[in-house]
């Protein structure tokens, strides 16, 4: 069995990360799982939070907002609409997305309101988490 | 026959345009440059999304629950073409070759008794369409404050399409964009976006079996959406690098035209000079002859 697996986090702009990864913590929507080489082939989609990277025994942390992953048994990839470094953050960007996510939940009703609510809750979340 | 001093001013004339088009043309090389960067930087993303949702809407397209943005709504009568074009002209036959995609398209479906929307992104197009489709044009998106695209501007341009398509107001969709092949080559091209085809292009992966957190259907429905904004950024980059590369084709002629034509004029300049000189001269001689 292979140690490690290959790790890719991606956003639409660019390449964040590539490497070699022995654990990758992934927030998904129903839940937050930790996939290792070997995995089951899984697709998964991101709820705001971090997705936390051990390749070589150190650690990485980076902060995702919506999009998905997909994990196979030798490789994690990971699609984030918006992806950042989590100390490259920028407290700005985020309290934007935030905005944004609260006035879209506002014009949403029903179902799709829940989710919403559950959106902004879970990136509220995330900006304590940072603070 | 004109006068030597309106060759030395046209002279004067064509060199200012030629420092102006040589600095245009470098101006594009670097716009060039960083345009073709954020378009491969885009790849990676834009590849795995495309095959993710390929294996995805293989799976979903025969069910009768599948969602509309993939299987259609069922009918087939009202087009909308999204036409992407840049803000700014002196671009060779960019701009125009876009349009001229969108115009045998709009024929085409005219011809088939379609309805037609059209939806324009940069100027350009707009202008150009305005003229024979004024009536077709139901929106503009104006990238002209743009300095850098963004994924955010694309996902402007997608929820605008998404919440018409919602309010029922189109059934296909189609964007018209210029793909960068090389600097000499642009290729016009139409990508139709909803309802979503993807293309698997490594079928290899269709065979894995994934298991799905949550269903299929509801991992479905949320990239949906957001894979109609990833082709529009797909294509605003592409479109982006294809305008800088076409700019820098067509300033890189104008400069060796204006070059053709300083000598030619230089050469004419000269001549008359000369001309003028032996006239001159005979006419001294023949005046001291005479004494």
């Amino acid at each position: 069995m292979a140690d490690t697996m290959q790790f890719d986090l991606v956003s639409p702009e660019k390449r964040l990360a590539s490497a070699e990864a022995s654990e990758v913590r992934i927030p998904g929507t129903e839940g937050d799982m930790t996939a290792m080489p070997d995995h089951a082939p899984t697709i998964t989609t991101l709820r705001p939070g971090f997705v936390r990277v051990v390749s070589n025994g150190t650690e990485d942390e980076y902060l995702v907002v919506g999009g998905f992953a997909e994990v196979t048994a030798t490789s994690v990839s990971v699609l984030a609409e918006k992806a950042f470094k989590r100390d490259g953050a920028r407290k700005e960007d985020l309290e934007a997305i935030l905005t944004e996510a609260r006035e879209h939940r506002d014009k949403q009703a029903g179902p799709d309101r829940d989710m919403a609510d559950r959106f902004v809750a879970d990136l509220v979340h995330m900006l304590e988490l940072m603070a | 026959m004109p006068s030597l001093k309106d060759l030395k001013n046209r002279i004067a004339s064509v060199k200012s345009t030629r420092k102006i088009t040589k600095a245009m043309q470098m101006v594009a090389a670097a716009k060039l440059r960083r345009a073709q960067e954020a378009a491969e930087a885009s790849r990676p993303y834009t590849e795995r999304f495309n095959a993710v949702m390929a294996g995805l809407s293989a799976a979903a397209s025969g069910s009768d629950s599948a969602p509309k943005l993939l299987s259609g709504t069922g009918e087939d009568k009202v087009h909308l073409l999204v036409v992407m074009t840049a803000e700014r002209g002196l671009c060779g036959g960019f701009n125009s070759s876009i349009v001229k995609l969108a115009r045998a398209k709009i024929l085409d479906l005219r011809r088939k008794g379609k309805t037609i929307k059209i939806l324009t992104v940069g100027k350009k197009g707009r202008d150009q369409l305005r003229r024979d489709y004024g009536d077709l044009l139901i929106g503009h998106v104006d990238l002209s404050a743009v300095k850098r695209l963004s994924y955010p501007d694309a996902q402007g341009i997608a929820k605008d399409i998404l919440s018409r398509f919602e309010a029922s107001e189109f059934d296909v969709a189609t964007i018209f964009f210029s793909r960068f092949e090389s600097v000499i080559s642009q290729i016009p091209t139409e990508t139709q976006i909803i309802p979503a085809k993807f293309e698997d292009e490594g079928d290899s992966e269709a065979t894995t079996v994934y298991d799905y957190e949550p269903s299929e259907e509801e991992i479905l429905a949320d990239l949906l959406p957001r894979g109609v904004a990833t082709q529009i950024f797909s294509a605003l980059l592409e479109n982006g690098a294809s305008e800088q590369g076409a700019r820098m084709a067509a300033m890189d002629n104008a400069t060796r035209n204006a070059g053709d034509m300083i000598e030619k004029l230089s050469i004419q300049y000269n001549r008359s000079r000369q001309a003028a000189i032996t006239n001159e001269l005979i006419e001294i001689i023949s005046g001291a002859e005479a004494l």
